[in-house]
Protein backbone atom coordinates (compact mmCIF):
# COMPACT_ATOMS: atom_id res chain seq x y z
CA UNK A 1 0.00 0.00 0.00
CA UNK A 2 2.79 2.25 1.26
CA UNK A 3 4.60 1.27 -2.12
CA UNK A 4 1.54 1.73 -4.62
CA UNK A 5 1.64 5.29 -3.53
CA UNK A 6 5.52 5.73 -4.00
CA UNK A 7 5.12 4.36 -7.16
CA UNK A 8 1.89 6.97 -8.48
CA UNK A 9 4.20 9.50 -7.25
CA UNK A 10 7.49 8.33 -8.89
CA UNK A 11 5.69 7.50 -12.16
CA UNK A 12 3.72 11.04 -11.86
CA UNK A 13 6.49 13.02 -11.85
CA UNK A 14 8.99 11.23 -14.64
CA UNK A 15 5.99 11.29 -17.32
CA UNK A 16 5.44 15.00 -16.54
CA UNK A 17 9.13 15.40 -16.75
CA UNK A 18 9.80 13.41 -19.83
CA UNK A 19 6.77 15.43 -21.41
CA UNK A 20 8.82 18.90 -20.33
CA UNK A 21 11.85 17.83 -21.32
CA UNK A 22 13.98 14.52 -21.80
CA UNK A 23 17.35 15.48 -21.78
CA UNK A 24 16.82 16.72 -17.68
CA UNK A 25 15.03 13.44 -17.19
CA UNK A 26 17.89 11.99 -18.52
CA UNK A 27 19.91 13.62 -16.09
CA UNK A 28 17.26 12.86 -13.32
CA UNK A 29 17.55 9.31 -13.85
CA UNK A 30 21.47 8.91 -14.24
CA UNK A 31 21.63 11.12 -10.65
CA UNK A 32 19.40 8.62 -9.13
CA UNK A 33 21.31 5.86 -10.50
CA UNK A 34 24.34 7.71 -9.42
CA UNK A 35 23.26 8.59 -5.61
CA UNK A 36 21.93 4.88 -5.30
CA UNK A 37 25.34 2.98 -6.37
CA UNK A 38 26.56 5.73 -3.62
CA UNK A 39 24.98 4.63 -0.76
CA UNK A 40 24.74 0.37 -2.25
CA UNK A 41 27.69 -0.80 0.22
CA UNK A 42 25.67 0.48 3.54
CA UNK A 43 22.99 -0.68 2.13
CA UNK A 44 23.64 -4.19 1.44
CA UNK A 45 25.68 -4.18 5.27
CA UNK A 46 21.98 -2.82 6.90
CA UNK A 47 20.14 -5.66 4.67
CA UNK A 48 21.94 -8.78 6.11
CA UNK A 49 21.95 -7.22 9.82
CA UNK A 50 17.79 -6.62 9.35
CA UNK A 51 18.01 -10.35 8.44
CA UNK A 52 20.01 -11.55 10.97
CA UNK A 53 18.11 -9.79 13.72
CA UNK A 54 14.95 -9.96 12.48
CA UNK A 55 15.72 -14.59 12.52
CA UNK A 56 16.21 -13.93 16.04
CA UNK A 57 13.84 -12.04 16.81
CA UNK A 58 10.77 -12.86 14.88
CA UNK A 59 7.08 -11.44 15.90
CA UNK A 60 5.99 -14.54 17.70
CA UNK A 61 9.28 -13.80 20.15
CA UNK A 62 8.70 -9.65 20.27
CA UNK A 63 5.28 -10.77 21.46
CA UNK A 64 6.27 -12.77 24.30
CA UNK A 65 8.43 -10.21 25.17
CA UNK A 66 6.01 -7.66 25.45
CA UNK A 67 3.48 -9.64 26.81
CA UNK A 68 5.35 -10.63 29.26
CA UNK A 69 7.32 -7.68 30.63
CA UNK A 70 5.22 -5.38 32.60
CA UNK A 71 5.93 -1.99 34.50
CA UNK A 72 9.08 0.04 34.02
CA UNK A 73 11.28 -2.61 32.85
CA UNK A 74 8.71 -3.83 30.76
CA UNK A 75 8.59 -0.52 28.73
CA UNK A 76 12.63 -0.60 28.48
CA UNK A 77 12.40 -4.13 27.15
CA UNK A 78 9.98 -2.89 24.68
CA UNK A 79 11.51 0.60 23.89
CA UNK A 80 14.75 -1.85 23.42
CA UNK A 81 12.73 -4.19 21.15
CA UNK A 82 11.36 -1.18 18.99
CA UNK A 83 14.95 -0.16 18.56
CA UNK A 84 16.62 -2.75 16.98
CA UNK A 85 14.29 -4.40 15.22
CA UNK A 86 12.69 -3.10 11.79
CA UNK A 87 9.68 -4.02 10.79
CA UNK A 88 7.34 -2.31 8.49
CA UNK A 89 4.09 -0.97 10.24
CA UNK A 90 1.47 -3.07 8.38
CA UNK A 91 3.22 -6.26 10.38
CA UNK A 92 3.89 -4.24 13.81
CA UNK A 93 0.31 -2.38 14.50
CA UNK A 94 -1.89 -5.54 13.62
CA UNK A 95 0.79 -7.49 16.16
CA UNK A 96 0.41 -4.44 18.39
CA UNK A 97 -3.20 -4.91 18.31
CA UNK A 98 -3.75 -8.46 18.96
CA UNK A 99 -1.01 -8.18 21.79
CA UNK A 100 -3.40 -5.44 23.04
CA UNK A 101 -6.11 -7.47 23.14
CA UNK A 102 -4.56 -10.30 25.18
CA UNK A 103 -3.90 -7.67 27.79
CA UNK A 104 -0.44 -6.27 26.98
CA UNK A 105 -0.01 -2.75 28.51
CA UNK A 106 -0.46 0.47 26.25
CA UNK A 107 2.07 1.87 27.95
CA UNK A 108 4.35 -0.98 26.62
CA UNK A 109 2.97 -1.33 23.31
CA UNK A 110 3.48 2.55 22.55
CA UNK A 111 7.34 2.15 24.01
CA UNK A 112 7.80 -0.22 21.50
CA UNK A 113 5.26 1.29 18.32
CA UNK A 114 7.82 4.62 19.04
CA UNK A 115 11.19 3.48 18.92
CA UNK A 116 10.50 1.34 16.37
CA UNK A 117 9.50 4.42 14.37
CA UNK A 118 12.15 6.56 14.86
CA UNK A 119 14.84 4.33 16.18
CA UNK A 120 17.21 2.46 13.73
CA UNK A 121 20.09 0.83 15.32
CA UNK A 122 20.55 -1.42 12.26
CA UNK A 123 20.22 1.23 9.74
CA UNK A 124 23.02 3.42 11.65
CA UNK A 125 25.58 2.83 9.00
CA UNK A 126 23.30 4.25 6.31
CA UNK A 127 22.25 7.45 8.84
CA UNK A 128 25.91 8.21 9.40
CA UNK A 129 27.09 8.16 5.71
CA UNK A 130 24.75 10.94 5.44
CA UNK A 131 24.73 12.25 8.86
CA UNK A 132 27.61 11.57 10.17
CA UNK A 133 28.59 9.17 13.00
CA UNK A 134 28.06 12.08 15.47
CA UNK A 135 24.87 13.39 14.46
CA UNK A 136 23.28 10.20 13.91
CA UNK A 137 24.13 8.60 17.17
CA UNK A 138 23.17 11.86 18.99
CA UNK A 139 19.44 11.24 16.65
CA UNK A 140 18.92 7.96 17.72
CA UNK A 141 19.75 8.40 21.36
CA UNK A 142 17.26 11.14 21.88
CA UNK A 143 14.81 9.29 20.03
CA UNK A 144 15.36 6.07 22.54
CA UNK A 145 15.09 8.51 25.19
CA UNK A 146 12.03 9.80 23.89
CA UNK A 147 10.44 7.25 22.67
CA UNK A 148 10.16 6.39 26.66
CA UNK A 149 8.28 9.86 27.66
CA UNK A 150 6.31 9.16 24.01
CA UNK A 151 5.15 5.73 25.73
CA UNK A 152 4.27 7.30 29.42
CA UNK A 153 1.87 9.69 27.66
CA UNK A 154 0.14 7.85 25.16
CA UNK A 155 -0.40 5.07 28.13
CA UNK A 156 -1.48 7.82 30.17
CA UNK A 157 -4.17 9.14 27.87
CA UNK A 158 -5.36 5.60 26.69
CA UNK A 159 -5.91 4.56 30.45
CA UNK A 160 -7.93 7.82 31.21
CA UNK B 1 38.72 -1.89 -9.03
CA UNK B 2 40.75 -1.13 -5.67
CA UNK B 3 39.00 1.62 -4.70
CA UNK B 4 35.40 -0.64 -5.35
CA UNK B 5 36.89 -3.45 -2.98
CA UNK B 6 37.40 -1.14 -0.69
CA UNK B 7 34.29 0.39 -0.31
CA UNK B 8 32.52 -3.24 -0.13
CA UNK B 9 34.72 -4.17 2.33
CA UNK B 10 32.02 -4.28 5.05
CA UNK B 11 29.60 -6.16 2.86
CA UNK B 12 31.98 -8.41 2.46
CA UNK B 13 32.63 -8.69 6.06
CA UNK B 14 28.45 -8.93 6.74
CA UNK B 15 27.89 -11.50 4.26
CA UNK B 16 30.78 -14.01 5.61
CA UNK B 17 29.33 -13.26 9.23
CA UNK B 18 26.37 -14.06 8.29
CA UNK B 19 26.76 -17.35 6.28
CA UNK B 20 28.87 -18.33 9.39
CA UNK B 21 25.77 -17.03 11.39
CA UNK B 22 23.28 -19.51 9.51
CA UNK B 23 26.14 -22.38 9.35
CA UNK B 24 26.44 -22.06 13.21
CA UNK B 25 22.82 -21.73 14.02
CA UNK B 26 20.79 -24.20 12.20
CA UNK B 27 17.87 -22.83 14.26
CA UNK B 28 17.79 -19.98 12.87
CA UNK B 29 18.54 -20.59 9.41
CA UNK B 30 15.32 -20.71 7.57
CA UNK B 31 14.31 -17.76 9.69
CA UNK B 32 17.14 -15.83 8.71
CA UNK B 33 16.52 -16.86 4.91
CA UNK B 34 13.37 -15.79 4.72
CA UNK B 35 14.14 -12.73 6.28
CA UNK B 36 17.00 -12.17 3.83
CA UNK B 37 14.67 -12.75 1.13
CA UNK B 38 11.37 -10.83 2.28
CA UNK B 39 14.02 -7.58 3.13
CA UNK B 40 15.61 -7.72 0.09
CA UNK B 41 12.36 -7.84 -1.71
CA UNK B 42 11.06 -4.63 0.44
CA UNK B 43 14.21 -2.80 -0.16
CA UNK B 44 14.49 -3.30 -3.73
CA UNK B 45 10.92 -2.76 -4.23
CA UNK B 46 10.91 0.69 -2.79
CA UNK B 47 14.09 1.72 -3.89
CA UNK B 48 13.57 2.99 -7.78
CA UNK B 49 10.43 5.52 -6.89
CA UNK B 50 12.43 7.13 -4.03
CA UNK B 51 15.98 7.51 -5.71
CA UNK B 52 13.34 8.82 -8.82
CA UNK B 53 12.16 11.25 -7.17
CA UNK B 54 15.49 12.45 -5.64
CA UNK B 55 17.01 12.84 -8.99
CA UNK B 56 13.61 14.85 -10.27
CA UNK B 57 13.63 17.23 -6.88
CA UNK B 58 17.54 17.22 -7.62
CA UNK B 59 17.07 18.35 -11.63
CA UNK B 60 13.85 20.14 -11.51
CA UNK B 61 14.00 22.20 -8.13
CA UNK B 62 15.89 24.99 -8.48
CA UNK B 63 18.72 25.93 -5.77
CA UNK B 64 17.11 29.45 -5.26
CA UNK B 65 13.85 28.08 -4.62
CA UNK B 66 14.65 25.55 -1.78
CA UNK B 67 16.78 28.34 0.18
CA UNK B 68 13.52 30.40 -0.73
CA UNK B 69 11.20 27.86 0.73
CA UNK B 70 13.10 25.53 2.99
CA UNK B 71 16.16 27.71 3.58
CA UNK B 72 17.73 28.90 7.47
CA UNK B 73 15.38 32.55 6.54
CA UNK B 74 12.26 30.36 5.72
CA UNK B 75 10.75 30.54 9.24
CA UNK B 76 8.08 28.77 10.46
CA UNK B 77 6.71 28.15 7.31
CA UNK B 78 9.55 26.46 6.08
CA UNK B 79 9.67 24.18 8.75
CA UNK B 80 5.72 23.59 8.40
CA UNK B 81 6.80 22.64 4.56
CA UNK B 82 9.38 20.29 5.93
CA UNK B 83 7.06 18.27 8.15
CA UNK B 84 4.45 17.92 5.48
CA UNK B 85 7.14 16.88 3.43
CA UNK B 86 8.04 14.30 5.84
CA UNK B 87 4.65 13.36 6.35
CA UNK B 88 3.25 12.75 3.16
CA UNK B 89 6.32 10.07 2.47
CA UNK B 90 5.47 6.23 2.41
CA UNK B 91 8.67 3.98 3.24
CA UNK B 92 10.87 3.21 6.14
CA UNK B 93 12.76 5.89 7.78
CA UNK B 94 15.84 4.87 5.16
CA UNK B 95 14.46 6.43 2.66
CA UNK B 96 14.35 9.41 4.06
CA UNK B 97 18.27 9.70 4.59
CA UNK B 98 19.14 10.17 0.73
CA UNK B 99 16.06 12.38 0.35
CA UNK B 100 17.56 14.65 2.95
CA UNK B 101 21.09 14.81 1.39
CA UNK B 102 19.75 16.15 -1.63
CA UNK B 103 17.88 18.96 0.54
CA UNK B 104 20.91 19.91 2.04
CA UNK B 105 22.74 19.94 -1.24
CA UNK B 106 19.63 22.31 -2.48
CA UNK B 107 20.11 24.65 0.76
CA UNK B 108 17.15 23.62 2.96
CA UNK B 109 18.17 24.67 6.23
CA UNK B 110 19.84 22.06 8.78
CA UNK B 111 16.58 22.67 11.33
CA UNK B 112 14.52 21.56 8.55
CA UNK B 113 16.18 18.63 7.68
CA UNK B 114 15.43 17.28 10.91
CA UNK B 115 12.25 17.96 10.88
CA UNK B 116 12.00 16.07 7.61
CA UNK B 117 13.90 13.58 9.13
CA UNK B 118 11.60 13.33 12.01
CA UNK B 119 8.19 13.97 10.53
CA UNK B 120 9.13 10.58 7.95
CA UNK B 121 10.34 8.43 10.97
CA UNK B 122 6.87 8.81 12.80
CA UNK B 123 3.90 10.66 11.44
CA UNK B 124 3.30 9.12 8.00
CA UNK B 125 -0.01 10.01 7.10
CA UNK B 126 -0.96 6.72 5.57
CA UNK B 127 0.74 4.88 8.65
CA UNK B 128 -1.13 6.66 11.13
CA UNK B 129 -4.65 5.61 9.34
CA UNK B 130 -3.29 2.17 9.69
CA UNK B 131 -2.67 3.15 13.58
CA UNK B 132 -6.28 4.04 13.88
CA UNK B 133 -7.45 1.04 12.77
CA UNK B 134 -5.34 -1.28 14.34
CA UNK B 135 -4.56 0.17 17.55
CA UNK B 136 -7.44 2.68 18.23
CA UNK B 137 -7.87 6.79 17.52
CA UNK B 138 -7.29 7.07 20.97
CA UNK B 139 -3.93 5.36 21.30
CA UNK B 140 -2.99 6.85 17.65
CA UNK B 141 -3.57 10.10 17.53
CA UNK B 142 -2.25 10.64 21.57
CA UNK B 143 0.96 9.48 20.07
CA UNK B 144 0.78 11.76 17.22
CA UNK B 145 0.28 14.60 19.09
CA UNK B 146 3.36 13.66 21.77
CA UNK B 147 5.22 12.90 18.58
CA UNK B 148 5.11 16.30 16.99
CA UNK B 149 6.40 17.82 20.34
CA UNK B 150 9.43 15.04 20.24
CA UNK B 151 10.24 15.41 16.64
CA UNK B 152 10.61 19.57 17.11
CA UNK B 153 12.76 18.79 20.59
CA UNK B 154 15.01 16.41 19.22
CA UNK B 155 15.53 18.93 16.15
CA UNK B 156 16.38 21.58 18.34
CA UNK B 157 18.39 19.50 20.80
CA UNK B 158 20.43 18.06 17.64
CA UNK B 159 20.92 21.55 16.17
CA UNK B 160 22.24 23.07 19.17
CA UNK B 161 24.49 20.05 20.22
CA UNK B 162 26.16 19.25 16.95
CA UNK B 163 29.25 21.57 16.45
CA UNK B 164 29.24 24.39 13.50
CA UNK B 165 31.88 22.78 11.82
CA UNK B 166 30.14 19.47 11.32
CA UNK B 167 27.05 20.92 10.25
CA UNK B 168 29.30 22.72 7.84
CA UNK B 169 31.24 19.41 6.57
CA UNK B 170 28.14 17.65 6.53
CA UNK B 171 26.78 20.32 3.88
CA UNK B 172 29.97 20.09 2.29
CA UNK B 173 29.70 16.46 1.83
CA UNK B 174 25.81 16.96 0.55
CA UNK B 175 27.28 19.65 -2.23
CA UNK B 176 29.40 16.54 -3.67
CA UNK B 177 26.28 14.27 -4.64
CA UNK B 178 26.08 14.34 -8.20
Amino acid sequence: MDTIVLYVIAGAGLLASVLKDRAKTKTALLKAAKAFEGILPQFLVVLVLVAATLAVLDTATISRFLGKGSGAWGVLGASLVGAITLIPGFVAFPAAAALLAAGAGATQIAAFVSSLMMVGVVTLPMEMKYFGKQAAILRNALAFGFSLVAAIFVGWVVGL
Amino acid sequence: MKKILKRYTSVLVAAIAFVAFILLFPAWRGKALDSIAFQTKTMFLLIPPIFILLGLLDVWVPREKMIRYMGPGSGPKGSILAFLLGSFAAGPLYGAFPFAAVLMKKGASFMNILIFIGAWSTTKIPMLLFEISALGARFALSRLAIDIVGIIIIAFAIKMALPRKEVERLYAEAEKID
